[in-house]
């Protein structure tokens, strides 16, 4: 039995969670329906890029939820979990009440709960281990919302705890990039004693979390309250600084950091290179949502322009597909058309965000793929070339290839095109690490379980190691690179 | 916050700044920029550093009142801030000793020619500097570029100063008249087109450096997006500086316009 599976169980084995599992016999529990979360109606919250679609559940809603949970043995769900939250723990917590209680036990795992329990993939994480999920063919347990309403209990309380920490132990180590992983591992690094200060080139700290997921899906206000708990735990933030441009490796190395974690993220866009890719009206989601989300041009009183369309293609059916389609009509545009390759079931977007899109009036025109784009006379997009795609075999990932259909092709009048397929590593910071093994898609080559690169006091995690994951797989990569550099640097500091 | 230690006034448009930053006055090479704010919903503005001072601590920016944001840089005084300053970005330019070099500056554009034309001398190259202004008051850093050329030649549009013509007319004299190694042209994107045309004829490797369109200079958003050669680059990782002779610049001269409704509106507004 592994220590973490020891400390489930001594948990679970707990009076209070005893007596609360004998209380209701797990024929109630399961008769509950799992509860609906609240949503904006879709016509009111399309009026407005900053007011969020999901309500969160009331505490009565909470609890109930909370108590479908059947407190199991061998609790799978925590399997699904990147960064090993005890959730049956805090799901009881919420059971009886104890939401501070329950908000404390998610920040001993996590160190962004109200962010993860917004958009992290429950559905294909701890939700889809649950034993509703995986033996009763039901409805999981809402992991997420139960998430979700802790962590904002805890914030709209006022009552914010900091997690304890342990007495600084004199030793610098620095994050590179201040998005999730960066914040996991600053998070935990802080909380074993060390002298942690995050690196951020932008002028915000957050990284994807802050330029990339628009506020209709997590609030900036959420994110800021969350860095200002790490903040209040003795965490250093450096903004405006691009490691290795501003101050070299060897320049930190000499004010006292003795290990760094890279987590600069895939801040590359990836482009189609088809004919009129470089119009103008064509530009990559990573740009026009940092506009929006970081520069808030938006907004009247901000001095950075947005390109605004009437008829927007958003090419690509990831997740940021999804945030850029939704923004562009929340801009008012009058058509925001999704044009991805394969068909809907193959669309790797969540299926939550798919149907908020569709809600909201987004079209889909699947099986297209974009071949090239014309300009007006004035040299901005006008019309999007669209291949028509069949599915094929399945490919590597599983999924069935696209084919294009030879000859069948369309054309669709668009003012605005947002290339969202994908990204690739930012080589930024890796071009300033001389001997750091890269992979040939310019991603960090780590160790799968100490997440340590082949430069021994460089530890990587995120994007830059992924190439485009999720948030909290990001966050688990940031937890394992601070659970094993602090065995690395203890090693060091014994000699 | 970076303080602004010193503000002149060069032409009746273009304000020179003097600007705390000691780490990047420390690690910047000629060729790099810098983006800076001012105010908190304020533009990132990408600048090229001109000039360092490692012992003060300070780095020199020069910018052109052109649009909304650049007359809210403009306002600023000494002693008042910059909201945040991030650098150095991009590639640094290559220096060697080339030889003999031909520096090219249009309009504000000799500023950024500036660290490159000193790099180029402190190598070891003959430099001859072709400044070229509309007229003599837009004529900047011409003693700046006199102490660190070889030859200054001044164009003006009007013949208020120097001589009566365009910058490729300043270039084509000197190509014609001695072997030139190397051309570095900075200035606006038609000048650099003009000049990468007259200097290819005459096959004289020449690099520009582009200013287009950047949000957050690091590679994230691809605003920056030009071709080069055939193949899409990004100016502020990939550049911003060039071979002139596999430039696009139609593309890049399109692009350059992409928001200008927007800042037509906003200099009309503010």
């Amino acid at each position: 039995m592994t220590e973490y599976t020891e400390m489930l169980n001594r948990e679970r084995n707990a009076e209070w969670r005893v007596a609360l599992r004998n209380s209701v016999p797990n024929k109630e529990r399961i008769a509950i329906e799992r509860v609906k979360m609240t949503e904006v109606e879709p016509h009111e919250r399309i009026k407005s890029q900053t007011c969020e679609v999901n309500c969160g559940l009331t505490a009565e809603q909470a609890q109930r939820e909370a108590s479908r949970c059947m407190d199991c043995v061998t609790p799978t769900c925590v399997e699904g979990c990147p960064v090993s939250i005890n959730i049956p723990k805090f799901v009881k917590q919420i059971e009886v009440g104890k939401f501070l209680d329950a908000a404390a036990t998610l920040k001993e795992f996590s160190a962004l709960p109200a962010v993860c329990g917004r958009v992290c993939p429950q559905e294909k994480q701890c939700e889809i281990k649950c034993f509703y999920s995986q033996k009763m063919k039901k409805e999981p347990v809402a992991i997420g919302y139960l998430e979700r309403f802790a962590a904002d209990y805890e914030r709209l309380s006022g009552k914010i705890q900091i997690p304890k920490v342990e007495a600084r132990n004199g030793i610098k180590v620095a994050a590179i990039g201040s998005g999730p992983s960066a914040l996991s591992f600053a998070g935990d690094m802080i909380k074993f004693g060390y002298e942690v200060t995050v690196f951020e080139a932008l002028h915000e700290i957050g990284g994807v979390l802050k330029y990339g997921i628009p506020e209709f899906r997590l609030p900036n206000s959420v994110v800021d309250v969350e860095l200002e708990n790490l903040k209040e735990m003795g965490v250093n933030f450096e903004k405006n600084f691009v490691v290795g441009r501003t101050a070299s490796f060897d320049d930190l190395k000499e004010l006292g950091y003795q290990a760094f974690f890279v987590g600069s993220g895939a801040g590359l866009p990836n482009f189609m290179n088809i004919p009129g890719e470089n119009l103008n009206g064509v530009m990559s989601s990573n740009e026009y949502l940092t506009r929006v989300n970081l520069m808030y041009a938006n907004q009247s009183d901000s001095d950075t322009p947005v390109m605004l369309g009437k008829r927007v293609a958003v090419i690509g059916g990831g997740n940021t597909a999804m945030d850029a389609v939704r923004t562009s009509k929340r801009l008012g545009a009058e058509r925001s058309i999704i044009i991805y390759r394969r068909s809907l079931d193959e669309m790797p977007a969540r299926l939550e965000e798919i149907k908020h899109a569709q809600e909201e009036g987004i079209e889909f025109m699947n099986l297209a793929n974009p071949v090239e784009y014309l300009a007006d006379a004035g040299g901005r997009v006008a019309k999007v070339r669209l291949q028509r795609m069949e599915l094929g075999e399945p490919d590597a990932s599983g999924r069935r290839r696209p084919v294009a259909i030879e000859g069948d092709i369309v054309e669709i009048e668009v003012d605005l095109v947002i290339v969202a397929i994908g990204v690739s590593p930012n080589p930024l910071i890796p071009a300033c690490l001389a001997g750091l093994k890269m992979s040939r898609y310019g991603t960090i080559e780590v160790n799968e379980e100490t997440m340590q690169s082949s430069i021994p006091e460089i530890f990587a995690g995120g994007d830059i190691v992924r190439g485009g994951a999720t948030v909290i797989l990001a966050m688990g990569d940031g937890r394992r690179a601070a659970a094993s550099m602090h065995r690395y640097l203890q090693e060091k500091h014994k000699k | 916050m970076n303080k602004i230690v010193e503000k002149f006034k060069l032409s009746e448009n273009v304000c020179k700044f003097v600007v705390e930053a000691p780490m990047i006055a420390k690690s910047r090479k000629p060729g790099n920029f810098v983006i800076l704010r001012v105010g908190e919903k304020g533009e990132r503005i990408p600048l090229t550093i001109v000039d360092s001072d490692i012992a003060k601590g300070t780095i020199t920016l020069i910018v052109q009142n052109v649009g909304a944001s650049s007359r809210k840089l403009c306002q600023l005084e000494a002693g008042e801030s910059l909201t945040d300053m991030v650098g150095p970005l991009g590639k640094a330019t290559h220096i060697y000793k080339a030889g003999t070099i031909l520096a090219l500056g249009g309009g504000v554009g000799v500023a950024p020619l500036f660290p490159i034309v000193k790099a180029f001398k402190e190598a070891g190259n003959r430099v001859i500097t072709v400044l070229a202004a509309r007229s003599k008051d837009l004529v900047i850093l011409e003693n700046e570029m006199r102490e660190w050329s070889d030859e200054v030649i001044v164009m003006t549009d009007d013949g208020s100063s120097g001589r009566k013509g365009l910058v490729t007319e300043g270039a084509e004299e000197v190509i014609k008249r001695e072997k030139v190694d190397e051309c570095v042209a900075i200035g606006p994107a038609i000048m650099m087109k003009f000049c990468a045309l007259l200097t290819k004829k005459y096959n004289v490797p020449t690099q520009v450096s582009l200013n287009t369109i950047m949000v957050d200079g690091t590679g994230m958003c691809g605003a920056c997006r030009v071709t080069v050669n055939g193949e899409t680059k990004f100016t502020c990782i990939d550049g911003p500086e060039f071979n002139a002779h596999q430039i696009d610049f139609d593309e890049l001269l399109q692009r350059m316009r992409a928001y200008k409704n927007e800042e037509d509106q906003a200099r009309n507004n503010k």
